[in-house]
């Protein structure tokens, strides 16, 4: 029997559950110097002048530096969308523009030291007018660079000059809606804030110490930041707590310490501050959305036409692309005949945007589903229904969007009903009539969203490889980077289950760029379907090699040789006599000159498409405004599953974190463009005591697109939660003629919702 | 995140915390550290000096005198909650201190602290209000009696001196109906706007105390809701003056219109329960 499919337990937890794990901030780097960050107070200002004097003076200081010591280029997100002139310089040069941007890095031999020393540095700053609001930085009245012209980064499609008359998209609709929806800034808030530690070997070469989801690309930007080949730079992601997208693209604050270390002679290490990290590690989502939804009054839509100002902050980042993929995912899991897309991404004076938990697919489906229940509530039909009238048909896969997006396979229909069954839906909507024919205080609201994501969605490939070693156990390395995801387990189950060994047995390497060979790293859902894939065709290579070795010791044929039923080895069919320890193969192996190791850049057949339904039941109190989540149910089909268990956690953390920004989260800012939510008191995170038990049911439909039949599983929870919370509190409140609250909807926000929807 | 530099003395009895605050004037006493350690960590607090009175020994405890309970100062919150006497005799001490924070905080928090904090936020200063507490502060001069009614006096301010310590709370018994009413966005989070009610001749039938929490600048009493029930007024009509005399703060969880809006309903749900007689705490 295969293990593939089973739950099998973390082999990982067991660390994580006795000593604890191994982060940048535990690791041994002795006589190593501390760095603090003097950090920007002001959204934007012209930087008249630094004084480091009194600093280099204080106990312990080893160095201060300003972006004039360091003469770096700026580096800049390698994306033509990007103009040159945004670039981002390493420590703030002339400008700040956001609070938090680092000005002067101050290194002690102590932490503390560098913190006192912080204090001691004096900024002169000529504060110049902030631009917060993206909708206005639109206006360009008051620009970023001024350089550029302008504060748009880039755009994407036209606007829709003709409205919804005559010759429009929404020509010959029944019913139009219209609706703006803020999709807000949200903080990624890792457990783990971001660190990185530099040390330079007796060679000159660089090891460096990193919380990142990409150490590959990492060492990228470090060679180039330090002039040096790539081969000079080892990098070294220990156990990472936590990333959610936000710790792809490497941070010029992280980068800095490498260049330090190698202007002191000097291990260096930096630790940011849960304040600090609230401030510099990117933010997620920030679109404006204005969506149009048309069609007839049985619940066609016909046309569909989404707007979105993208607020990219102080320097485009990964942020500033996300309307592309919130183009790609544009109708969803809906057959709609006309649709439309134009998008700005601008900067202002903010923390810099970048991906997060969905990156541009959770505001696409926000967008969409929100629509949806606008549409149904303006002619009066239940959504669910509205939505069966509208799904993609299983029998139409693969199907090409009217964007132009092909998905795989999927089964829309199928995931709606199952939902429907399992929550209970009809029953559920006669106990919402029931406390509404009662006019309680406390409301019911059901809230469903039919979820298509796109995983794995850039072209390229991503390396594993598997060897024997001479105990005859097997090690996989592999490029990608798992950081909480449960990666060990997984790949030792598909090299356990090629090779008949127990997964116990499978030694599992990553994140480590002298170790593996090359890789891309661990985001945007694509692991298991590339890096894998790529372990699963490499361990496939070893049991070849090992099988035309085993037949040769054995004077056998390579087909009459199988894996050891009772494991270990292998041995001629039907002769367990006649048999090869993995360990006397690897040992023959490599007396013959040809380990069993194989190594395999896999290159990916395309993007797949995670599909679901998710209902939220909700209870709102009409004099209040709270909202409780009393259920979430969710249908979630991201192909075949390799094991259960861990794609279980990935939903119920992506769940947890949908219904977060729905709920409580937003990142909040002034008008001056100060912060407020620099705490995880204040940004209102997410804890358990506000999640009820989740109500996970599974559909299975395997892509082709891999030999796994997988796709990707880590951010459909947060894809598919958001809308079905934020329409659940809409559909509580919708007998009292509210049609929209924007997310977070927050106990004052729904109670003046309800006050302003009052007769 | 690393507080400004400080020393560090343990006290071993009340006289030498006195001793020590009176030698050195930038020194400030330590208890739980729940309020005191992260506003230092935020280098909001820069004490020169941090006297700590954990080690002090006999200022944890409940005490049944009669006629009422005397609660030491370092009395955690976690002991409160799990009091038998004060689960008897002053329930709703007991239900509020179980919703203060989560469960780390309740197990180093002190009641001395919470009240000597003067955090108009804070849970324990507007059920000692409502109790009509009396608190006892020893300074150089001696143990002074302080009525809660005097002690808040501003932002963060109480009654008492540089250098006294508080030492004991008293409080009448309170057996009646009672209610607590905390309205907060998170289980973990302080109270947006709290309410407690207790009736005050302790069969529940009144005349009630109300007191609110985060409603001004200090923890308040509600008089205008009391002078109404106590002239018969229902809960809604007495509730619908929860917001007099009140100046509630705009923050990021609510306006102060809204948290007038708040009071008058925690209020009026606050009065129903408490009306509807005595009740054990769950
Ligand atoms: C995450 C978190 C959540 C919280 N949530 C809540 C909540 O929901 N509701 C709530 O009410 N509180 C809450 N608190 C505050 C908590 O209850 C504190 O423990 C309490 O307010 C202070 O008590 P302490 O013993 O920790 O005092 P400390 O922090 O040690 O001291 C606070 C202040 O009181 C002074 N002080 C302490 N003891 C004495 C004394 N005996 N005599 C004179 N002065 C003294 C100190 O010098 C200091 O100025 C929360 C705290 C945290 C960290």
């Amino acid at each position: 029997m295969s293990i593939l499919g089973h739950r099998v337990l973390r082999k990982e937890d067991i660390k994580f559950l006795t000593v604890g794990g191994t982060y940048v901030d535990d690791v041994d780097l002795p006589g190593a110097a501390w760095l603090a960050y003097v950090r920007s107070p002001l959204a934007h200002a012209r930087i008249a002048g630094i004084d480091v004097t009194r600093a280099r003076q204080a106990p312990g200081v080893v160095d201060a530096v300003t972006a004039q010591d360091v003469g770096l280029a700026p580096s800049r997100m390698d994306a033509d969308e990007i103009p040159e002139v945004m670039a981002r310089p390493f420590l703030a040069t002339g400008t700040v523009r956001f609070v938090g941007e680092p000005v002067v890095a101050v290194v002690a031999n102590s932490l503390a030291e560098a913190v006192d020393a912080c204090e001691l540095v004096e900024v002169d700053y000529d504060p110049l007018v902030p631009v917060v609001d993206p909708s206005m930085a639109l206006d360009d009245d008051v620009l970023l660079f001024p350089e550029a012209g302008t504060n748009v980064v880039t755009s994407i499609g036209e606007p829709n000059v003709e409205g919804v008359g005559e010759g429009s998209l929404f020509d010959g609709c029944e019913v139009v809606v219209r609706q703006r929806i803020l999709n807000q800034r949200v903080a990624p808030c890792p457990l783990e804030v971001r660190a990185s530690a530099a040390t330079f070997g007796p060679d000159g070469r660089l090891t460096f110490y990193v919380s990142s989801q990409t150490p590959f690309t990492m060492r990228e930007d470090l060679a180039k930041m330090l002039g040096v080949d790539e081969d000079r730079v080892r990098v070294i992601a220990p156990d990472v707590g936590g990333g959610f997208g936000a710790k792809i693209e490497p941070y010029p604050d992280e980068l800095l310490v490498a260049w330090l270390a190698r202007r002191l002679s000097r291990p260096v290490r930096w630790t940011e501050t849960r304040s600090e990290s609230m401030l510099g590690i990117g933010h997620g989502r920030g679109q404006v959305q204005y969506v149009t939804i048309g069609g007839s009054r049985d619940g066609k839509v016909a046309a569909y036409y989404l707007e979105v100002v993208q607020d990219s902050g102080a320097y485009p980042q990964i942020g500033a692309l996300l309307p592309d993929l919130t183009k790609t995912m544009l109708t969803g899991t809906y057959d709609i005949p006309k649709a439309g897309f134009f998008s700005r991404s601008v900067v202002t004076n903010t923390t810099p945007l970048t991906a997060y938990r969905g990156a541009g697919r959770p505001e696409a489906t926000a967008a969409i589903e929100r629509s949806m229940d606008l549409f149904a509530a303006e002619i009066g039909m239940d959504p669910a229904d509205v939505r069966r009238a509208n799904l993609i048909g299983a029998d139409r896969f693969p199907f090409t969007t009217v964007i132009g997006t092909q998905y795989d396979i999927g089964d829309y229909q199928g995931a709606l009903d199952l939902l429907l069954e399992v929550s209970g839906y009809k029953e559920l909507r006669e106990e919402q009539a029931g406390r509404r024919r009662s006019a309680a205080p406390s409301q019911l609201g059901l809230g469903m969203s039919v979820y298509v994501e796109i995983t794995n969605a850039d072209e390229g490939t991503e390396f594993s490889s598997v060897e024997i070693r001479p105990d005859g156990k097997a090690v996989v390395k592999t490029g990608t980077s798992a950081h909480g995801q449960g990666h060990a387990t997984a790949w030792s189950m598909v090299v356990a289950e090629k090779l008949g060994l127990s997964v116990d047995d499978v030694e599992f390497v990553q994140s480590d760029t002298d170790i593996v060979k090359s890789g891309i790293g661990t985001f945007g859902s694509r692991s298991l379907q590339s890096g894998g894939v790529a372990t699963r065709r490499a361990a496939t290579r070893v049991l070849e090699m090992a099988k035309d070795l085993a037949a040769d010791m054995l004077e056998t044929a390579p087909e009459d040789v199988v894996a050891d039923p009772a494991g270990g080895g292998l041995q001629v069919a039907g002769v367990p006599s006649a048999r090869k320890s993995w360990a006397e193969l690897s040992g023959a192996a490599t007396e013959r000159g040809a380990p069993l190791l194989a190594e395999v850049d896999y290159e990916f057949q395309g993007a797949t498409y995670p599909f679901g339904a998710h209902l939220a039941v909700v209870e709102v109190d009409t004099e209040t405004g709270k909202v409780v989540l009393r259920r979430m149910v969710a249908v979630d089909d991201a192909g075949r599953i390799l094991n259960p268990l861990l794609a279980d956690g990935q939903i119920h953390g992506g769940l947890a974190q949908g219904v977060a920004q729905a709920l409580l989260e937003e990142f909040r800012y002034d008008e001056d463009g100060n912060p407020l939510t620099t705490n995880l008191a204040d940004y209102t995170f997410v804890s358990a005591a506000e999640l009820p038990s989740f109500e996970c049911a599974r559909m299975e439909t395997p892509t082709p697109k891999n030999e796994l039949g997988a796709k990707g599983i880590g951010e459909s929870g947060t894809i598919g939660s958001t809308p079905a919370v934020h329409n659940a509190v809409v559909d509580a409140l919708a007998h009292l003629g509210v049609r929209h609250i924007d997310m977070p909807t927050t106990p004052e926000r729904v109670w003046r919702a309800i006050t302003a929807a009052a007769p | 995140m690393i507080p400004a530099r400080f020393d560090y003395r343990r006290a071993g009895s009340v006289g030498e915390a006195v001793a020590l605050l009176s030698e050195f004037p930038g020194a400030k006493l330590l208890a739980g550290g729940h309020s005191l350690l992260p506003l230092m960590r935020l280098r909001l607090a820069v004490p020169s000096l941090l006297i700590d009175i954990g080690p002090v020994s006999g200022l944890s405890y409940v005490r049944d005198e009669g006629d009422h309970l005397s609660v030491g100062a370092l009395t955690r919150h976690r002991d409160l909650e799990l009091s038998e006497v004060v689960r008897r005799e002053a329930p709703v001490l007991s239900y509020a201190a179980g919703q203060v924070g989560d469960p780390q905080v309740r197990h180093r928090g002190t009641i001395g602290g919470s009240l000597a904090h003067g955090d108009p936020a804070s849970d324990l200063p507007a059920v000692v209000l409502a109790l009509d507490g009396t608190l006892v502060a020893e300074g150089p001069a001696g143990p002074r009696e302080i009525p809660a009614t005097d002690f808040f006096c501003g932002f963060l301010e109480t009654a008492i001196g540089p250098d006294e310590v508080l030492t004991e709370v008293r409080l009448p018994k309170a057996r009646g109906g009672w209610s607590f009413q905390k309205f907060n966005r998170r289980a973990q989070d302080w109270a947006t706007v709290g309410v407690v009610a207790v009736a005050g001749d302790g069969r529940g039938t009144g005349p009630f105390r109300v007191a609110l929490v985060n409603m001004g600048l200090t923890p308040l009493r509600a008089a205008a809701v009391e002078e109404a029930a106590a002239g018969g007024a229902g809960p809604a009509e007495a509730a619908s003056r929860a917001a007099e005399g009140t100046e509630p703060p705009s923050d990021l969880n609510a306006t102060a219109e809204f948290r007038r809006h708040l009071a008058s309903v925690l209020v009026r749900r606050a009065l129903e329960e408490a009306m509807a007689g005595e009740r054990t705490v769950a």
